[in-house]
């Protein structure tokens, strides 16, 4: 275990020692999504709609059930009755149900229409090739701007909600507007206003995993899911309410997990599996291919936006509004309230206004992606300030820093703020080698700041100590990003022994108390705060076997360094005695000692970072490399320093990907083009240079070792910062993502 | 489906005449077995050909042309102590396929016969003249590379006619050659444009052009107007330039998912000029 040279009032927290769960990895021992066996296992396999807009006008099983191979066939007249799909589900419950299977219409190219369940995986996907689906195919729209005009066609009517202000189009499902100050009065006072229109595509989180499961549903009601997803219970209430069963009776297991970002917040092949093992009295494995993780599952929001910045000479901002559309698949979701709420959030503003619409397309429903919303609005208000820079002739660190906001500034979204590390972010950012080095020729820098949350949320966890003085605790959040690793080091911290003698354990449904999911940056804050408070509850335990062992009150007992210990002299004097000692005793002291905490934590403490980029542009063929990149970020506390860097590094790898190339391509005929990874092409390894990173730590007041969220951010400035670099590279301004060579190229040759 | 493993390409040829249904060559098998597994082709009859003997080997003839076995692959090519010295675009180009898992499996052969557009060592073997032995009902003829691909996934071979060699001829003194690719990544990407040249010299002459494109038609084109265009030149700027516009007018891309007709159009020329470059400075012996 490397010693941290830096003086730390930590023994174990700021320590960077192995993955727990790292030797399953690297050796193949780790079960996964599609690592689960079940006796007498079916394969199901799922039929998807061609269309991206069709009514379902007849669906003909019987060639396909008549196969000897085949155990079930589900289409979604099944769920309604058959199988009897909870009827009368409203709201959120619907949209998924919805999703998972389609009903009157086929929403997008990919949607779900029927599926299969069969001995083999191939009987599976062969028998798809018998089911006769009968479509009338309908006008589509996959475009935002497209989908708010007047003539677009409407995905679903009714489906807004009251915030959606009258005469919008039925695509149209919600409106945000916030802000404060008077943004007309601001822009008067500016010396240059800039207005600009930016346009991102959607992305996949491209988690390297594919959805998988293995589901068993017995006609008791009674099922066992075995699942990779970030968040079991979500699964849980959400499969039962589609299958119409208690949500108790429902047991979810989440597997080890490739990877989610977001992606593997909610359900789409997991009830479907459960309706054919129901149907087929049979456990069913669902695996879905690549294509189908990118056709039918959750990418991010494209994004239509508009952006005007008022700024003095020295560099003030006056006034700032921004309009922010996006969309967000067949379904109402999609973040534009977030967008319009981070959008300005880094910045101390007296003036500022923003707007999000949430639109319908004919596009698989998006999910969360990393701080999902964020990415986009930072792209253009961090472009347009970069654009002000360079016209006025300042520079974009003292610029953000004269304007950044801090503690007690009202952010653009209400609230006031408590102690943020923005600033101190943006000081490290302009002290850093990185900022002062010199350009070769053909090479542009660019700088954005960006603005995450970071959330609470619902928490359980259970801490139990053995007679040999380990401990196990059992979290509830998948562990997406090191996250045991980091249980382990805050229990070890406060029950002082070893980090090895603990094992974390992520528990299923039925071991432990509800956990919300794996998101929002959440899980070393939230699920971090309850592993001490589980741990501080069981040092009180083990506080009082000692006490009554010495027969002395319990206040006249602390907990120092593994041991219990007379808390001063007036205590009595006794030899410290070690956790161990206590357990190995406990059965006949008391019984086991355990340690519990459940609540819904509200302080997770919002989190800036603030990005370095130099990109060099190949003026002859539009093709942009990264040369260096540095993230800057605040962690509040960094529990396990490594992975929080690699959180930081994960982030740049994926806005990489996001700014330079990744992108949904529809065709006219409103079918995904590009579903595979050879031709949606995130960044490989040799990509991406190094990605320095900088922890800066303003601890947050809201958690006990002042942790915040650092999943997110990182994902938040990219885009900005490399349109920013590439923008000054090539000497112009880049407004469209993704930045590909021939998107880049045109604009080179003033066709852009 | 029929799995077969000939001892001999007549075998080979006989096994594939007399077979119904859709048939394929199993080689390295990295277009067959993906197009397999993801249900876009799934043959009837599979004909392995990597149990013939000899299909393995590099051989250098005594005249100093080279003989590559259909089953030897990209990284046993890049290997070889000699063969990219004498070729090094030809080899460069196999070596740009895919990834280290690929290239322990893929093929030239397969590279040609799959009859992608944007195949990367096909451009490479037309610059560098290569033939290749067709094995066939009526016995063996050798054809050059550019006749074999006819469109998109189709090639001129006749049913029953198995490929059994290829031929890359001597490289023969002040010759060089190079392939350039451009792709929005780094690797594990597919062409968007690709150029092959080789070129002799003398002394700083170019006496013989050999320029090829992928990509950017239907079929990898030889195009004669870019060798017209550096013939006779020390490929100065204007040769440069003339090569380049050469290499755009030869273009008749498509607009799709990987590049713009006029993207493609444009960085053919530009990368005719960097790989002319690199060919021409190999040629007179520097290292590039
Ligand atoms: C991950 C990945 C990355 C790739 N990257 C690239 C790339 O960057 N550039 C590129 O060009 N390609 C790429 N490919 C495609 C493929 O690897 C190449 O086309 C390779 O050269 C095919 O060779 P093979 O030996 O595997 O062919 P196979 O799959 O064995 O055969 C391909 C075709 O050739 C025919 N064939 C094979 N041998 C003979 C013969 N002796 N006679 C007649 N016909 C024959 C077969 O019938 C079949 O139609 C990639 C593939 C993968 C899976």
């Amino acid at each position: 275990m490397a010693l941290d040279d830096r003086k730390s009032e930590f023994k174990f927290v700021g320590t960077r020692p192995d993955r727990p769960d790292g030797l399953d990895k690297v050796t193949g021992r780790a079960k996964f999504g599609a690592d689960a066996h079940a006796p007498g296992m079916l394969h199901g396999a799922i039929l998807r709609s061609p269309h991206a807009h069709a009514r379902i006008v007849r669906i003909d099983t019987s060639r396909a059930e008549a196969l000897k191979d085949v155990k079930a066939v589900v289409t979604r007249a099944d769920f309604s009755d058959k199988v009897a799909f909870k009827p009368g589900l409203k709201g959120e419950f619907w949209n998924v149900l919805e999703n998972v299977m389609a009903g009157e219409k086929a929403l997008y190219d990919g949607h779900a229409v029927a599926a299969v369940a069969a001995t083999s995986a191939l009987a599976a996907r062969d028998a798809l090739k018998l089911i006769e689906v009968e479509y009338e195919v309908l006008p589509h729209v996959t475009d935002v701007d497209k989908a708010m005009q007047p003539d677009a066609p409407v995905i679903r009517e009714g489906a807004a909600d009251y915030s959606v202000p009258e005469g919008m189009h039925p695509n149209v499902v919600r409106y945000h507007e916030s802000g404060h100050g008077d943004v007309e009065a601001g822009f008067a006072e500016a010396d240059l206003v800039i207005e600009d229109h930016f346009v991102t595509e959607a992305t996949h989180q491209g988690y390297i995993e594919p959805h998988a499961c293995l589901a068993t549903l017995g006609n008791d009601g009674k099922g066992e899911l075995w699942c990779c997803t970030q968040g079991h219970w979500i699964v849980q209430k959400t499969c039962a309410a589609l299958l119409g069963i208690e949500t108790s009776q429902l047991r979810v297991t989440a597997s080890e997990i490739g990877g989610g970002f977001g992606g593997k917040t909610t359900v789409f092949i997991e009830p479907v599996a459960l309706a054919l093992s129901r149907k087929a009295n049979r456990p069913v494995k669902l695996v879905m291919s690549r294509s189908e993780v990118f056709r039918a599952t959750g990418p991010t929001a494209s994004a239509s936006m508009d952006v005007r910045i008022g700024m003095k000479k020295d560099g003030t901002i006056t006034a700032a509004q921004g309009v922010f559309r996006l969309q967000g698949g067949a379904f109402p979701g999609a973040p534009g309230d977030m967008t319009a709420m981070c959008a300005f959030a880094p910045y101390h503003l007296t003036n500022v206004r923003q707007v999000g619409y949430d639109v319908m397309t004919n596009r698989p429903k998006q999910a969360a992606y990393r701080a999902p919303g964020a990415p986009m609005g930072a792209f253009a208000v961090e472009s347009v300030i970069d654009e002000l820079c360079n016209k006025l002739g300042l520079d974009p660190i003292d610029v953000r820093l004269k304007n950044a906001a801090h503690e007690g500034t009202k952010a653009s979204y209400g609230p006031r703020y408590e102690r943020i590390g923005l600033v101190e972010t943006l000081e490290a950012a302009k002290a850093h080698p990185h900022y002062s080095a010199p350009l070769k020729p053909g090479q542009g820098r660019g700088i954005s700041c960006g603005f995450w949350f970071n959330h609470g949320g619902e928490t359980s966890v259970s801490l139990a100590l053995s007679e040999d003085g380990s401990a196990q605790v059992m979290v509830g959040t998948p562990d997406i990003g090191g996250s045991r690793a980091s249980m382990a080091l805050m229990a070890a911290e406060v029950l002082g022994i070893p980090y090895e003698n603990i094992r974390v354990t992520v528990a299923d449904t039925a071991t432990l108390g509800y956990n919300d999911v794996s998101h929002g940056s959440r899980v070393t804050y939230a699920s971090g705060l309850a592993t001490i408070k589980a741990a501080r509850n069981a040092v009180e335990k083990l506080c009082e076997r000692a006490a009554a062992k010495w027969g002395i009150p319990v206040d006249a007992v602390k907990w120092e360094n593994g041991c219990a210990v007379p808390s001063g002299p007036n205590a009595g004097d006794f030899d410290p005695m070690p956790l161990a000692e206590i357990t190995a005793s406990m059965g006949r002291t008391g019984g086991p000692i355990s340690g519990h905490f459940e609540a819904t934590p509200e302080g997770a403490g919002v989190s800036f970072g603030t990005h370095i980029v130099d990109a060099e542009v190949d003026r002859e063929t539009g093709r942009t490399t990264i040369t260096r990149y540095t993230v800057i970020q605040d962690a509040g506390k960094a529990i396990h320093p490594a992975y929080v860097e690699g959180q930081y590094q994960g982030g740049a790898a994926q806005g990489i990907g996001w700014a330079l190339n990744e992108e949904y391509i529809y065709g006219e005929d409103g079918r995904l083009q590009n579903s595979i990874f050879l031709d949606y092409r995130i960044p490989v390894a040799s990509d991406l240079p190094m990605i320095d990173t900088v922890i800066v730590e303003v601890p947050n007041p809201g958690h006990p070792f002042g942790v915040r969220g650092v999943g997110e951010t990182g994902i938040v400035p990219p885009l900005a910062a490399i349109a920013n670099a590439v923008s000054n590279a090539a000497g112009l301004r880049m407004r469209q993502l993704p930045m590909s060579p021939p998107r880049v190229l045109a604009a080179l040759k003033g066709n852009g | 489906m029929d799995y077969h493993s000939p001892a001999s390409f007549a075998e080979a040829s006989a096994l594939a005449a007399k077979a119904t249904g859709t048939t394929r060559f199993l080689a390295g098998g990295t277009d067959v077995l993906v197009q397999l597994r993801s249900d876009i082709v799934t043959p009837d009859t599979l004909i392995d050909i990597k149990k013939i003997g000899g299909v393995r080997d590099i051989t250098r003839n005594a005249d100093g042309s080279w003989t590559i076995g259909v089953a030897v692959t990209g990284a046993e090519m890049s290997e070889h102590p000699e063969l990219g010295r004498e070729w090094p675009g030809l080899v460069e180009a196999m070596d740009l396929i895919g990834s280290t898992q690929v290239q322990g499996r893929a093929t030239l052969t397969g590279n040609l016969c799959n009859a992608s557009p944007a195949a990367d060592a096909v451009p490479a073997m037309v610059a560098a003249e290569v033939t290749i032995s067709v094995t066939g009902p009526d016995g063996v003829r050798e054809v050059p590379v550019e006749q074999i691909p006819t469109a998109p996934g189709r090639t001129s071979l006749a049913k029953g006619e198995v490929v059994s060699a290829v031929n890359v001829p001597a490289r023969g003194a002040n010759g060089g050659d190079a392939y350039l690719r451009f792709i929005p990544r780094t690797e594990m990407d597919i062409a968007v444009v690709g150029c092959g040249v080789n070129l002799r010299l003398d002394g700083e002459t170019i006496t013989e052009a050999r320029v090829s494109l992928g990509a950017v038609a239907p079929t990898v084109l030889l195009v004669e107007d870019c060798a017209k265009a550096i013939l006779g030149t020390t490929l100065d700027e204007a040769a440069l330039d003339a090569l380049a516009a050469a290499a755009s007018a030869a273009c008749n891309p498509i607009n799709d998912k990987r590049g713009t007709i006029e993207f493609r159009t444009e960085v053919a020329g530009v990368l005719a000029k960097r790989a002319a470059r690199i060919a021409y400075a190999r040629a007179k012996g520097e290292k590039a």
